[in-house]
């Protein structure tokens, strides 16, 4: 049983023009086996939010606390805090020239179980993951991301939160950019997630589509940087029904 | 032993062709007060397939020369280390030239020629390892239709001073590709250079170095479209990191007015992995006729992409084993070119190698 401690979060980022605060005091606890969705405006602080969690050296917390299990994520480099059970699948997941998919995950991998996987059972490993999510297998040999769809960015996340098995799982927009089918594959696979390692979600989205696979627990509304309402799953009808205008004027 | 005669001229640094080359760390290769030695270290690896030859033998030279160096090691040499592919000859199997009995106390000026008869197909690939004081006049001959891939691996230990022209001359609808990897030595000069003299040829000249603390690395390109339809391709990828480590990348190519139909481009990128370090690069086109088919050129110069590090590190990679992947992924389009494993993982770990020695 693992839990993830958001407590008074405040971020903010550099710019041109000075230093914006992004978040305003985020207060979150994510427990094992739950799902935590948040919704909330563009430019609201979602994504921020996301990357603070994993580390991202753009953003600079200024208050607040991050722990796992106790443990300050805060204080860990973005590698540690892999290694702690975090993960993020990013809502624009980035390409690297050069380094082919298999050499990603099998890194990856080293790195997060401690030792090099076995050979034999590793690429069988990757096939039955790609198989999964529906992926050819070719991607296996391609640069990561590399010329990657916006869907195939998507799978290729999901992929990694199944091969990975994170404790805690961020999941940023998984479901934009993803067609109908793809929608139900990518979801099953976050299911299955939850169902072999009791992982614990925070999945940001815009739509309550995905919510019809992936059930939350709990739906946050996001807005101008902090949880403005919580509730049960009702609460996603309700805003596609009514939008954010409620939250946004407050 | 003998000194170098001196009736050539010296460079003195502001000439054009010499303006970036640290002349005091040559060992007197350029003014004529390095000692010449009578070594000649290139020698063949493996015994040679059916219908290739390596010899030693008087040959004039292939082209002219405008560099004082090679002309200096003209006067003084004459014989030349041959390998000779015949006529109708296809060999799978790379040829591997390497070096042995390297010196830095004295230079040893080399003559080198390759060549392909009409038809021949091949792959050469020259190991230049150790430390040594050489300079080197390689040309390349490609008889019509003739086919070859030409790897020049700069693998030097730290003292070596290397100064040398690879001059390619390319028949009639000869294809020649060469891919220049330059990882060792203090100084390092290497003329990669191209002439059509016949229509319907084509030149691919990839190239990839990584400069690390007071390295200094100079690639001087020079393609010459003489003749009408010839295609040109240039591609080199460096990487530097470390206090002066310096490299520079010169790539000019002449479309003279005969030449209708030229077909060519040229790309430096560079890769700044820490201060300290400077990367020149001067794409440099002439064009003397409109009737092309497409002419073009670009340098870009970075630094490690931080959304990539943060990328592989959120999946639990180190940021250690983070650069090392970029860095390697970077390479990876050119070093994969050679077309042989074990040659490309060596370069691999010796890039990773000078990556951590420069701390990067
Ligand atoms: N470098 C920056 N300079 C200025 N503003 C920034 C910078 N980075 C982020 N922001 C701002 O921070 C705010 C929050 O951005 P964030 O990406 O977290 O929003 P989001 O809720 O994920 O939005 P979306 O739903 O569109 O994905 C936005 O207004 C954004 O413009
Ligand atoms: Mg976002």
């Amino acid at each position: 049983m693992s839990v993830l401690e958001i407590r008074g979060l405040q971020v903010s980022v550099n710019t041109e023009n000075g230093t914006v605060e992004i978040l305003k005091g985020v207060d979150l606890t994510i427990k094992s086996g739950e799902t935590h969705a948040i919704m909330g405006p563009n430019g609201s602080g979602k994504s921020t939010l996301a990357y603070s969690i994993a580390g991202h050296p753009k953003y600079t917390i200024t208050g607040g606390s991050v722990t796992l299990d106790g443990a300050d994520v805060l204080d860990m480099t973005v590698d540690e805090r892999a290694k702690a059970g975090l993960f993020l699948a990013m809502q624009y997941p980035v390409e690297v020239p050069g380094v082919s998919v298999s050499n990603f995950l099998r890194t990856a991998a080293t790195a997060l179980r401690g030792e090099a996987p076995k050979l034999r059972t590793w690429v069988a490993e990757v096939k039955g993951a790609m198989e999964a999510l529906n992926m050819d297998p070719a991607f296996a040999a391609r640069n990561v991301n590399e010329g990657f769809s916006g869907g195939e960015k998507k799978r290729h996340e999901i992929m990694q939160l199944e091969l990975l098995k994170p404790k805690m799982a961020i999941l940023d927009e998984t479901d934009s950019g993803l067609d109908v089918d793809a929608l139900r594959i990518v979801s099953e696979g976050v299911n299955r997630a939850k169902a072999n390692n009791d992982l614990g979600v925070l999945l940001i989205t815009h739509y309550t589509r995905i919510l019809k696979y992936i059930k939350p627990d709990f739906v946050h509304v996001f807005a101008n940087g902090k949880i403005v309402e919580e509730g049960g799953p009702d609460l996603a009808d309700k805003l596609e029904a009514n939008g954010y205008a409620d939250y946004v004027s407050k | 032993m003998s000194v170098l005669t001196t009736n050539y001229l010296t460079p003195t640094g502001r000439e054009e062709a010499w303006r970036f080359t640290p002349l005091k760390r040559l060992r007197g290769l350029h003014n004529g007060s390095a000692s010449i030695s009578d070594r000649n270290s290139l020698v063949a690896k493996a015994a040679l397939p059916k219908g290739v030859s390596f010899t030693r033998e008087s040959l004039a030279p292939l082209a002219a020369s405008d560099d004082i160096i090679i002309e200096r090691i003209r006067g003084a040499a004459s014989d030349v280390s041959h390998l000779a592919i015949a006529a109708n000859v296809e060999i799978q199997e790379p040829i591997f030239l390497t070096r042995i009995a390297g010196a830095l106390d004295s230079a040893e000026l080399s003559r080198v020629r390759i060549s392909l008869g009409t038809h021949a197909v091949a792959t050469v690939i020259v190991e230049n390892i150790g430390d040594t004081l050489l300079a080197e006049d390689l040309e390349i001959s490609l008889a019509p239709g003739s086919s070859l891939t030409f790897v020049s691996l700069q693998e030097f230990d730290s003292k070596s001073v290397y100064t040398a022209r690879h001059h390619a001359v390319v028949d009639k609808d000869a294809v020649f590709k060469s891919i220049t990897v330059t990882v060792g030595g203090d100084v390092v000069r290497i003329l990669p250079t191209v002439e059509f003299i016949a229509p319907g040829g084509s030149a691919e000249l990839l190239g990839v170095y990584f400069a690390t603390t007071g390295q200094f690395f100079e690639h001087r390109m020079h393609v010459d479209h003489a003749v009408p339809n010839a295609k040109s391709r240039v591609n080199f990828k460096g990487a530097l990191a470390g206090k002066d480590a310096h490299t520079v990348w010169i790539g000019d190519v002449l479309i003279r007015a005969v030449a209708q139909g030229t077909d060519t481009y040229e790309l430096n990128r560079n890769l700044l992995l820490t201060d300290g370090a400077r990367a020149d690069s001067v794409p440099n086109l002439e064009i003397e006729t409109g009737e092309i088919v497409g002419a073009g050129h670009a340098s870009t110069t970075g630094r490690f992409d931080d959304e990539q590090l943060f990328y592989l590190m959120s999946r639990g990679i180190s940021l250690e084993n983070a650069r090392r992947l970029v860095v390697r992924g970077f390479f990876n389009e050119i070093i994969t070119e050679i077309g042989n494993e074990e040659v490309q993982e060596r370069l691999m770990e010796r890039i990773d190698g000078e990556l951590e020695r420069a701390g990067a």
